[in-house]
């Protein structure tokens, strides 16, 4: 996983959820940062606008924590049809 | 069955941003209408509404809360909390309990919605944002409310258009005087100044492109307007055993349904819901001195209700004092009623009849002491809050001097 994916997944979550930047990392999982079912809603659909992917139902019942978070972003931007746009 | 007293105001609207600013506006005759500030209304017929300027959500909200809340429902919590304070509510267990909330809005966060189709229907984007449903929804204003007071009694909202807020009321204070709840916050909320919306409402035909002149021979319309005035309503016995200032006293609420026309008013249907009023306060058309007029300005509006007082009140009409106060606060839809029954209990309370503002010449056809321009003072011991909702449906609120 890049870090620069890494970065920008955390900077979401930082941004919707309003809280600093620092308190969010690669290992917190969402009951520590106190992201409940609500919070998620708005913060996949942050993610879906930051990467420009669509992120379906099923597979975010599973996530729990930041890692998953950006293991799955990762995996949809790899099925994603090529886009120069998208630097990663 | 109990008798049930008014203990405690709260309001933000175009005439200010808590009660002693509505009522020191009333008062002076000062009117809250202006050139739209808070939405965009470029090529719209009528540039003018009543909007409560400048308005941040940051002295009241950090932002967190304030995603969560469209304006309409931040209106509501900060009526709510100033009722509350006002009255000084001490809350336990169990008073938490016991109090109910009821609301009424009329459209609810549609300012946010009307964001959100943008977003889909003019942007093109796939996706709305999350928050918009539980934003948009009407009830959204009572369930803020209650989770800022941890109440966890019976609370829901009443959208009957313009009468919204005077249903929620009523049924609050019903509730309150069978005991159904110990105590009430009851009002309306809104927050309409959204470009969709005043296009909708341009298309009725129905806003002035000035302002707002009530029962004026030359008045061309309504003008829209947003706000909420919530009130703290318990029963008066404990009330005065627990040494609360008593505003006013809630005497009496009557409902009825034109069953006519989806728009256009009813001179019957105004005057039955003035009559269940009346009837359910136990009070002789001649005891009322003042009623605070649903009075829009519209064309139809003034002349029906002027019938509908006529053939209620017979000649004790011509000792009447009557007055809209949309003509300062404007038309705030859902919120209307609660603004214009705090107008009302702010009179009896005061002894200070707020006027008809922006008044230019009599009509006669309503033919009322509509209290042109200035307040008056008068000593009135029972007062009506008219209502007459689009689509027929009307609510009427009798008080009484606290």
């Amino acid at each position: 996983m890049s870090d620069d994916l890494i970065q920008r997944v955390l900077k979401v979550i930082a941004t919707s959820k309003r809280i600093p930047l620092e308190t969010v990392a690669i290992d917190s999982d969402f009951q520590q940062l106190t992201i409940d079912s609500m919070d998620a809603v708005e913060i996949l659909f942050a993610l879906e606008n930051e990467f420009d992917v669509s992120i379906p139902d099923d597979a975010v019942r599973a996530v729990r924590n930041v890692r998953q978070m950006c293991e799955g972003v990762e995996k949809l931007l790899a099925a994603k049809p090529a886009d120069p746009a998208v630097k990663l | 069955m109990r008798r049930v007293a008014i203990t405690g105001l709260g309001a933000i609207c175009a005439l200010g941003r808590n009660v002693a600013e509505f009522t020191d506006s009333l008062g002076q005759g000062r009117s809250g209408i202006g050139p739209i500030e808070s939405a965009g209304c470029a090529g719209l017929r009528f540039p003018n509404g009543a909007e409560v300027r400048g308005y941040s959500h940051q002295p009241y909200f950090d932002d967190r809360r304030a995603d969560f809340m469209d304006r309409f429902a931040q209106f509501a919590v900060i009526a709510a909390r100033e009722a509350v304070e006002n009255a000084g509510v001490r809350w336990t267990p169990a008073s938490r309990e016991n109090a109910a909330i009821v609301t009424g809005s009329c459209v609810g966060g549609q300012g946010t919605e009307d964001i959100g189709f943008q977003e889909v229907y003019k942007l093109g984007h796939s996706r709305v944002h999350p928050l918009t449903i539980p934003k948009t929804m009407a009830n959204a204003g009572a369930s803020h409310i209650s989770m800022e007071f941890g109440i966890t009694g019976p609370s829901f909202t009443i959208s009957t258009a313009c009468s919204s807020a005077g249903h929620a009321i009523g049924q609050a204070f019903w509730m309150v005087r069978t005991g159904a709840a110990d105590l009430a916050i009851a009002g309306g909320s809104e927050a309409p100044f959204s470009f969709g919306i005043l296009k909708a409402w341009e298309a009725m035909r129905v806003v002035s492109p000035d302002t707002c002149r009530p029962f004026s021979k030359d008045r061309r319309g309504m003008i829209l307007g947003e706000g909420s005035a919530m009130f703290v309503l318990e029963p008066l016995e404990a009330a005065e055993a627990r040494g609360a200032r008593i505003h006013a006293e809630i005497a009496g609420f009557g409902m009825s349904s034109d069953a006519c026309h989806i728009t256009q008013p009813s001179p019957e249907g105004a005057a039955r819901g003035m009559r269940a009023a009346l009837r359910d306060a136990g009070l002789a058309p001649e005891q009322i001195g003042y009623i605070n007029a649903h009075g829009t300005a519209t064309q139809a509006n003034d002349v029906t209700e002027t019938a509908a007082i006529r053939s209620v009140f017979g000649a004790h009409a011509d000792k009447l004092a009557v007055s809209s106060t949309k003509s300062m606060h404007g038309h705030a839809l859902g919120a209307a009623a609660a603004l214009e029954c705090l107008a009302a209990v702010i009179a009896l309370r005061d002894g200070l009849l707020p006027p008809t503002a922006n008044f230019t010449q009599p009509d006669p056809e309503c033919d009322l002491d509509v209290i042109p321009n200035h307040a008056r003072a008068a000593q009135v011991e029972y007062a009506l809050s008219n209502s007459f909702a689009f689509g027929g449906l009307n609510a009427v609120l009798a008080l009484r001097k606290g």
